[in-house]
């Protein structure tokens, strides 16, 4: 599997798009969509929520299990895919693409992420 | 003594199919392939290949094999005729369920029982310890047998593919001996999937060609390989009990549900077995005064049940636990197992929630199975 270039990563598994104005986009990479199976309900935080880095902000089940979703950076969210929520699948089908989770007005600087190469590395590790 | 897991014979064929592996009671299984969903829509609809080689055999042989089983088990294992197999359990002195077993007659001195990975040195050692006085030898077989399934409704005619055997006269839970795909093979129509289908316990030399030949021959009708996570949303749907979950040595089969399995009227040993007295005051409370029984939730939302979760009332006030939950691929919806009080066990009740980590999410109560294949 190949982790787009232009992306940060958490090494909870999260990736993030680089800042438009502002306003990043989150989802889970496809490393972690794939660990979990097939996706089949995702809690996300509402529009407005304020979030921080590291800290929970939703949950996303498989059929085996629930994991909690973290967000990569602080910020206060501004848009949630409702896609993603009508169709959890897309999770596991498209999860650097259509099956992103939520844009976030990022407040400062992210902190501990990861570049595409060390994200690769980690995991293997 | 190694903590590595156990390996079955068609390892190596998991990984080049790319399967993600888990383990499993000890033992490093598939757990999927590709999609779970897709591996059980293709067993509702088509047909799933399975690597059970985890499963426990132990035979059981002698002229008094049928009066150990008797003994031992609570069925009534005498009255299973050759080339049939019976579902039923073995459990403590005290009702408790040890596991739940299905037992084949292979001939009229020779049973192969079967056990759950996770129990069957439980099982082999209580075997062996209630054998004293009877004239039968208990082998652990469990080394001897890889175990192939096919299930699913085109699992008929992928099998007769590669066997000149009697399918058709086959019935469900039967077994005869035969040749698939030029090995020697009990050619069994069991199954843990609520689908017609067919169980095939071969040497494990043989595993992996019976997997080629099976996989060949099921190609043009869909079949694939399935992993243990389907097999147990298969299972659940099916309403089949699952052990360490519905099933545990503080149940007893009544408590469970499964009463019916019990057999006080026996061929042998004047009806005696290991737990009688216990379970006849276990039928005698379900009768009367039940504590839980084990019903079907269905979700209206989306959030899914778990074991271990609470069952509750709209008010929180704790009336039972999830037993096993899935979303279920079939319905379309999270669907759970549970024990609840029997106050509220009546299909229909109002008011039934499951509180999924604090949040009270309603449920409906229905009787089990979830799905039932259309004969």
């Amino acid at each position: 599997m190949s982790n787009p270039q232009q992306l940060r990563y958490s090494k909870e598994h999260e990736w993030l798009s680089g800042a438009e104005e502002g306003v990043s986009t989150v989802g889970i990479t496809e490393h972690a969509a794939n660990a979990l199976g097939d996706v089949v309900y995702v809690q996300l935080p509402e529009v407005g929520a304020t979030v921080a880095a590291g800290e929970t902000c939703g949950e996303l089940e498989s059929t085996k299990s629930v994991s909690d979703l973290y967000s990569p950076v602080d910020g206060e969210i501004t848009e949630i895919n409702e896609d993603v929520v009508n169709d959890p699948s897309l999770v596991n089908t498209a999860p650097f693409e259509g099956g992103w989770l939520f844009k976030v007005k990022t407040s400062g600087e992210p902190g501990d992420l990861l570049s595409a190469d060390e994200y690769a590395a980690f995991i293997q590790s | 003594m190694t903590d590595a897991p156990r390996r079955t014979a068609l390892d190596a064929t998991h990984r080049a199919l790319g399967a993600t592996m888990t383990d499993f009671a000890g033992w490093d299984m598939p757990l999927r392939y590709s999609s779970e969903r897709e591996e059980h829509v293709a067993v509702r609809t088509r047909a799933g290949l399975f690597d059970l080689s985890h499963m426990g055999e132990i035979t059981v042989t002698g002229p008094q094999a049928a009066d150990l089983l008797d003994y031992a088990l609570v069925g009534n294992i005498g009255g299973v005729k050759t080339g049939r197999a019976r579902y039923t359990m073995i459990c403590e002195a005290g009702g408790g369920i040890l596991d739940d077993l299905i037992v084949y007659r292979l001939a009229d001195q020779e049973y192969m029982v079967v056990a759950n990975a996770s129990n069957a040195q439980v099982v082999l050692d209580a075997l062996t310890a209630r054998a004293g006085g009877f004239d039968a030898a208990i082998r652990d077989d469990r080394d001897a047998y890889a175990l192939l399934a096919v299930q699913g409704p085109e699992s008929p005619g992928i099998l007769k593919k590669v066997t000149d055997a009697d399918l058709d006269g086959l019935k469900y839970y039967a077994g005869l001996p035969g040749t698939v795909a030029g090995v020697q093979a009990l050619i069994a129509r069991t199954g843990y999937t609520g689908e017609d289908g067919f169980e095939l316990f071969v040497r494990p030399a043989d595993a992996v060609a019976l997997w080629e030949a099976l996989t060949e021959a099921g190609r043009d009708a869909g079949l694939v390989p399935c992993g243990l996570s389907c097999r147990d949303t298969l299972r659940l749907e099916a309403g089949m009990p699952l052990y360490g979950h519905e099933l545990t040595t503080s149940t007893t089969p009544f408590d469970a549900g499964l009463g019916r399995v019990v057999k006080f009227e026996k061929t042998t040993n004047d009806g005696d077995f290991v737990g009688r007295t216990a379970l006849a005051e276990a039928a005698e409370r379900a009768g009367t005064n039940p504590p839980r029984k084990l019903v079907g939730l269905i979700a209206t939302g989306r959030r899914v049940p778990r074991a271990g979760y609470p069952v509750v009332t709209a008010e929180g006030t704790v009336i039972g636990e999830v037993t096993s939950g899935a979303p279920s691929p079939t319905l379309g919806k999270p669907v759970a197992i549970a024990y609840v009080d029997a106050a509220y066990a009546t299909p229909g009740t109002e008011g039934v929630c499951v509180d999924i980590r604090g949040s009270h999410e309603p449920y409906e109560v229905t009787a089990l199975p979830f799905y039932k294949r259309q004969k």
